[in-house]
């Protein structure tokens, strides 16, 4: 009998021994399917970083868009890291003004807009920037190919456009006191075709490689005009699992990681001071108006009431985040407006009122896409799906991987709702407020009020900022007033970065600047 | 054959109790599993949250007696296609042999080659992750070709003893062969392979919502808390504890169980 007690602790022992191989063998499988975890040592990425102490790995949460090439980049996340690499006439500051860049001064009445090309800027390729390049590139975004949408449909407000060897020239059909942000559009040399694999930009940094699915690494641009980047190198190492995010911050490999959550801050520990910005976007949960019942404004308000947000930002955030009430945040100072922000109150027998009243007095069942690498998005959903059962509507999660949500969901528009956050391309109301007009082709919840469409072309049109803003939040008003989607926050942006580590700059749009990050020691 | 089988036993309580608690999680729960807020945020564990609470305040007692529901229930469904599909394959190739068995145990042969998970991982992404079926029809094709191959060599021992032969003489249908005369002499063997197999699944199942292809939030699973639980290894450690504990003590009834039958019907075969 002693015997047999044995065999059963040995296969106690097996048993465990194989659970705990099971768990091990999982974490190796994300690494090799999503190269999660770099503490390895077969990555040749990680190791310069202890050798030369002026990189920095920096973590990001999903690949970037297949092609590199600045102006056709979809996803905010590609944005977002390409802005170390490209630069246009004129680049934000994290004030949200505008300063000259590839041109070195610029004036403008608001119609006309002059701008001096700055002598000595150069593509990471060496070649000097011409006036022909500048050309190119503004012309590339404003006409169509094929007779199709513009990449910049703002850019056809452009009536002429005259250009030296040093000064251009454009003229606009009418005034437009916020033409200019749109000239942030990278400058790209005009006889070069690679940008799609080998992007050459004038930013402080110029790209070196990308291995799909695992990093890009950029390197400091030794003749950048202006005050160059303090770190030599910079690898930006995808980590789409989130569980891994965090044993990557702790075990050395990253060293950098930006749009943490509030519970993963919390575990860090003291190696690692916490920077905490504004993501600058607008998370809602995006209705998709062309499906049934969300064609309906009563079951959107119900939506709207249904929906506890301070609980979301309490139960998911640990209190972080800024509320919202339309697609607008606050770091968009003059344009937002916060008399928005509680237009739908927390109120379940209004959500169930107003549910009777659409024909649904029992509610009814609804699908929420939310892309899996976005574990705030997930939680929100999460949240919200609770919330939801208490107004009687019956919500399920169906987790998709963020290819799949960009092609079905944003582009093919095949979904009923999904919590996502958007941002602005440029540093103008126009980047978030244009796609809701019912034409425009990145118009993904299918958004149709002519009153909106009215009110945005009196808005581009207004000579006079202020009578520009006023139409900009009465736009703002419209989709809170149609319940356009249930908007909920604007994340805060909680930035991990390694002890020893400093310069992180915030901007009110989604970008990550790695130009001013340095070591202090 | 008198000797107590204190394997069997101990396999079946130890079972009987895992089943019972899996039962009284499909039909009460201290909270509802989903309800956020039932306690404060990472509540440790105490008497009113035996053990204690996730990052929504979820009573993670409560999620683990459903998720085990959830887990189980996936494994009995992977475990049914899998042992139903190899035992077919197996019968067939078993008794008949010829060149359907060479190509079918061929096939067998290079599905095995496959990491299971790796497989699993392939099905699921042709079929679309998400949703429990499909991760059930994923596990259950990984688990088809261990059950081939061991029931094919019961099939096989099976095919040219006397009592087969005589059945054959008189004039005894094959298809009457296989599942009357073949298939109950098989148990000694399927048995306890159906006890491996669970506990195989059940580990699948925990691996692949561990991996996030399995069941999808706020649906809860074993293996999808155990991932969750990992994201809040400082800030929660029960949660890993506790749910770790309910899979190792499922794991360990059924294979006590399992050893149990193998003993028992040692004398037999």
């Amino acid at each position: 009998m002693k015997r047999k007690l044995l065999e059963v602790l040995l296969l106690l022992g097996l048993l465990s021994a194989a659970l705990c191989g099971c768990g091990g063998g999982s974490t190796g499988k994300t690494a090799e399917a999503g190269p999660a975890d770099s503490a390895g040592t077969q990555d040749p990425a990680a190791q310069p970083a202890a050798d030369h102490p002026n990189a920095i790995t920096v973590g990001i949460a999903q690949d970037l868009d297949e092609s590199l090439d600045p102006h056709l980049a979809v996803a905010a996340g590609t944005k977002e890291i390409m802005f170390n690499v490209f630069e246009g006439l004129v680049k934000p500051t994290p004030d949200g003004d505008l300063v000259p860049a590839v041109a070195s001064e610029f004036t403008s009445d608001g119609t006309t807009y002059t701008f001096t090309l700055r002598q000595g800027v150069k593509f990471h390729n060496g070649d000097a920037v011409e006036m022909r390049d500048v050309v190119y590139s503004i012309n590339r975004n404003r006409l169509a190919e094929d007779g199709g949408e513009p990449l910049i449909p703002a850019l056809s407000a452009i009536k002429s456009m005259t250009a030296d060897d040093t000064t251009l020239t454009i003229t606009l059909d009418q005034a437009n006191t916020e033409f200019l942000a749109y000239l942030t559009l990278a400058i790209l040399p005009e006889d070069y075709d690679g940008q799609d694999t080998a992007p050459v930009g004038t930013g402080p940094f110029k790209f070196v490689s990308r291995a799909a699915q695992d990093n890009i690494v950029l390197e400091r641009f030794e003749d950048y005009w202006g005050e160059p980047a303090y770190l030599d190198k910079v690898t930006f190492k995808i980590i789409e699992n989130a569980d891994s995010i965090l044993m990557s911050l702790q075990s050395g490999a990253v060293d950098l990681f930006a749009h943490l959550t509030s519970t993963q801050v919390a575990q860090l520990g003291d190696d690692f001071n916490i920077e905490e910005g504004t993501m600058n976007l607008v998370q809602a949960m995006y209705l998709n108006h062309a499906e049934k019942p969300f064609d309906d404004v009563r079951v959107r308000q119900a939506l709207c009431h249904a929906v506890d947000r301070q609980q979301i930002l309490d139960l998911a955030f640990d209190g972080y985040g800024s509320l919202i009430g339309s697609s607008m945040y606050p770091a968009f100072g003059k344009y937002f407006d916060d008399s928005l922000t509680n237009h739908y109150p927390h109120d379940v027998e209004k959500a169930r009122a107003l549910l009777a009243d659409a024909g649904y007095p029992d509610g009814f069942a609804m699908t929420i896409t939310v892309p899996s690498n976005y574990q705030p998005h997930i939680d929100t959903a999460q949240v919200i799906v609770e919330q939801l059962k208490e107004a009687g509507i019956t919500a399920e999660i169906q987790l998709v991987e963020w290819g799949s949500w960009l092609s079905d969901v944003y582009a093919g528009r095949q979904y009923q709702a999904t919590v996502v956050g958007v941002d602005a391309s440029t540093m103008t109301a126009r980047a978030l407020l244009e796609r809701f007009t019912s034409t425009a082709g990145n118009n993904f919840i299918n958004y149709n009020s002519p009153l909106y469409d009215s009110l945005f072309v009196k808005a581009t049109s207004s000579a006079g900022e202020a009578a520009q803003t006023e139409f900009y939040k009465e736009m703002e008003a419209d989709l809170t007033k149609n319940a356009a989607n249930v908007y909920i926050q604007d994340l805060a942006d909680l930035v991990a970065v390694r002890k020893g580590l400093t310069g992180v700059r915030f901007y009110p749009i989604y970008v990550l600047d790695l130009a001013g990050v340095r070591y202090t020691a | 054959m008198k000797r107590r089988n204190g394997f069997l036993t101990a396999g079946l309580v130890l079972t009987g109790l895992v089943a019972a608690l899996i039962l009284l999680g499909a039909f009460w729960t201290p909270y509802d599993p989903n309800a956020m807020a039932a306690g404060p945020k990472f509540d440790s564990p105490s008497p009113a949250h035996w053990m204690g609470t996730d990052n929504f305040g979820r009573d993670i007692f409560s999620r683990v007696l459903q998720g085990a529901g959830a887990t189980a229930s996936i494994a009995l469904a992977t475990l049914f296609i899998g042992a139903a599909g190899g035992c077919l394959a197996g019968a067939l190739t078993g008794y008949f042999g010829g060149a359907a068995d060479e190509l079918l145990m061929r096939l067998n042969d290079v599905l095995t080659a496959f990491p299971s998970i790796l497989l699993a991982l392939v099905v699921i992404s042709v079929l679309g992750p998400g949703k429990k079926i499909n991760v059930i029809l994923a596990l259950g094709l990984v688990f088809i070709p261990s059950f081939a191959r061991v029931s094919r060599t019961a099939f096989a021992s099976l095919r040219d003893v006397n009592y087969i032969q005589s059945a054959r003489l008189m004039g005894a249908s094959n298809l009457r062969i296989l599942a009357v005369h073949m298939l109950p002499n098989t148990a000694p063997v399927l048995l306890p392979a159906l006890t491996i197999g669970f506990n195989n699944a059940v580990l699948a199942e925990a691996s692949m919502s561990f991996l996030g292809i399995g069941v999808t939030p706020p649906d809860a699973s074993l293996g999808y808390m155990l991932s969750e639980a990992q994201g809040m290894l400082f800030a929660a450690p029960w949660y890993a504890a506790g749910t770790g504990l309910v899979i190792v003590a499922m794991v360990f009834s059924v294979g006590l169980l399992g050893e149990g039958l193998r003993r028992r019907d040692k004398g037999v075969l």
